[in-house]
């Protein structure tokens, strides 16, 4: 296998005397879908989280695409470009239209021009099936809508690796299908992405490993129908029997 | 004394009525209102108070309120923004200076900034509009940073979040994500307290400004020393009103729509 896109070495974080991660080791290669589950609290975000550095670490490495994000000398502003992060409560800029909030990060950190920024956002907006809604503001769209251009905001500035944390968690049922539709045709492009989500469907048609979190360390990973189907540790049983019941 | 706990309350609250419509009656019989309304609105006084009422006292009433705001508006969202900084001697520096130039009254630092840093070094004003509108500008800036800090305290946090994972740097993200959200929340709190610092230019004259740099005010306290009458304050406090009211009329229907509005 040749060098992973992501890796995580020894990773520790804290919150005052709360100890989140306890040592994480994990490398994604290029094109790999990871899946990260686990119950609340179990530090899934939080790894997540750490991975474009919204977390400083309290301990440990991080690299993406080659880079070391947690060494001193790190531009971690431009570090930051070669991840894009989708977040359970969307986070669009609200003072901005549809079509804004895509060509911004362009516009403002890429200097681009704003016609070829604008040209970027309307082929992804078509992507994520909005194109009529360019000119909307968020709060004029529904929370899977809202998704949908946080996903392609994200996607403008040409990421590496696309992090999802919990994306689907906020919206009303019915709207859950649409981003998901979204994230798995990204993934059959050979996207790498970092998926921290409830959806166990998806994550057994879609990833091509799981992780299973509980307590800060990683319990169990391997392929998606061993994780979900025949867990191995009596946490990951446990879990799985309270979210597939429901 | 089979009364309800209802019909008892009416009764107090008519008799409260009842008392009060006694009062003002005896008022309205009692006055003068002849020889008041002589002392505070006498015609030919009124009509000699203008055109230089507007086109001089107003003027330089408008002058100071705008350069206070501008310079306040400026040092405030300065002072917000160092108030929230990661370095602590920032911190530090603004809370002092929000905390001085709130807690020593408007008057005591005009006095100071005015007469006493002049006295005291020699040095004079180089134009008798900067007298007052500096120090009014330096207060105006302590009570904006506050209302500038409430603001950007509003804007979620994942704003930030999000626009730091598009690699903005903090500054980038602050001012092109943050600050324009933070601004859109405190236009209300905002124009009022432009309404407060158009009030707050009538104490400039206490500095015993020019005749050319006479705000409404003391023009009108002028007027009252020629004619002998109180005639001038009261016009002086209308035109006060012909630009108060309209503004917190204005915040107030901004307030609303902002409920309703889009967010």
């Amino acid at each position: 296998m040749s060098e992973p896109l992501v890796e995580l070495r020894q990773l520790h974080k804290s919150f005052g005397d709360n100890h989140v991660l306890r040592g994480i080791d994990l490398s994604v290669a290029k094109g790999e879908v990871l899946c990260i589950i686990g119950p609340s609290g179990s530090g899934k975000s939080t790894l997540l989280r750490c991975v474009n550095l919204l977390e400083q670490p309290t301990g440990g490495q991080v690299f993406v695409a080659g880079v070391e994000l947690t060494h001193r000398d790190c531009d971690i502003d431009k570090a930051r470009r070669a991840t894009g992060m989708v977040f359970q409560q969307f986070n669009l800029f609200s003072h901005l239209s549809v079509r804004d909030n895509v060509t911004i990060s362009l516009r403002k950190v890429l200097k681009m021009k704003c016609a070829e920024a604008n040209a970027r956002a309307d082929i992804l907006l078509d992507r994520v099936g909005l194109g009529d809604k360019a000119s909307a503001y968020p709060a004029q769209l529904s929370g899977g809508q809202q998704q949908r251009v946080a996903i392609a905001r994200a996607l403008a500035m040409e990421p590496s690796v696309m992090l999802f944390d919990e994306a689907t968690s906020a919206l009303d049922p019915e709207l859950v299908g649409d981003v998901l539709g979204v994230m798995r045709e990204l993934a059959e492009e050979g996207m790498t992405m970092l998926v921290v989500t409830h959806e166990m469907g998806f994550a057994r048609n879609v990833a091509d490993r799981v992780i299973f979190m509980d307590g800060g360390v990683i319990v169990e990973e391997g392929n998606p129908s061993q994780v979900i189907n025949e867990p191995r540790e009596e946490r990951t049983k446990k879990f799985l029997a309270n979210v597939l019941e429901n | 004394m089979n009364m309800s706990r209802r019909q008892r309350l009416q009764l107090v609250r008519g008799g409260i009525y009842a008392l009060t419509i006694a009062a003002l009656a005896l008022l309205i019989i009692s006055v003068d209102w002849g020889a008041l309304g002589g002392a505070l609105f006498k015609w030919d006084v009124v009509k000699k108070q203008f055109p230089d009422i507007l086109t001089s006292a107003l003027r330089n009433t408008i002058i100071f309120t705008i350069f206070g705001f501008i310079g306040g508006l400026s040092l405030g969202l300065l002072l917000a923004i160092m108030r929230l900084s990661k370095s602590r001697p920032y911190r530090w520096f603004a809370a002092t200076y929000i905390e001085i130039l709130r807690g020593v009254p408007l008057l005591v630092t005009l006095l100071i900034l005015g007469f006493g840093i002049p006295i005291a070094t020699g040095w004079s004003w180089p134009n008798p509009y900067l007298q007052g509108a500096v120090p009014l500008a330096l207060v105006a800036g302590a009570y904006i940073a506050e209302t500038v800090r409430a603001g950007i305290d509003a804007v979620p946090r994942g704003q930030m979040e999000a626009a730091r994972s598009l690699g903005m740097s903090y500054t980038r993200a602050m001012v092109t994500v943050i600050i324009p959200q933070a601004f859109r929340i405190i236009v209300p709190p905002l124009t009022n307290e432009f309404v407060l610092l158009i009030k707050d230019t009538s104490l400039i004259s206490v500095l015993g400004v020019t005749e050319r740099t006479l705000d409404l005010a003391r023009f009108g306290r002028n007027g009252v020393n020629d004619s002998a009458n109180a005639t001038p304050l009261v016009v002086a406090g209308l035109v006060y009103l012909a630009l108060t009211i309209p503004l917190t009329q204005l915040a107030a229907w901004m307030e609303r729509r902002s409920k309703v509005g889009r967010r």
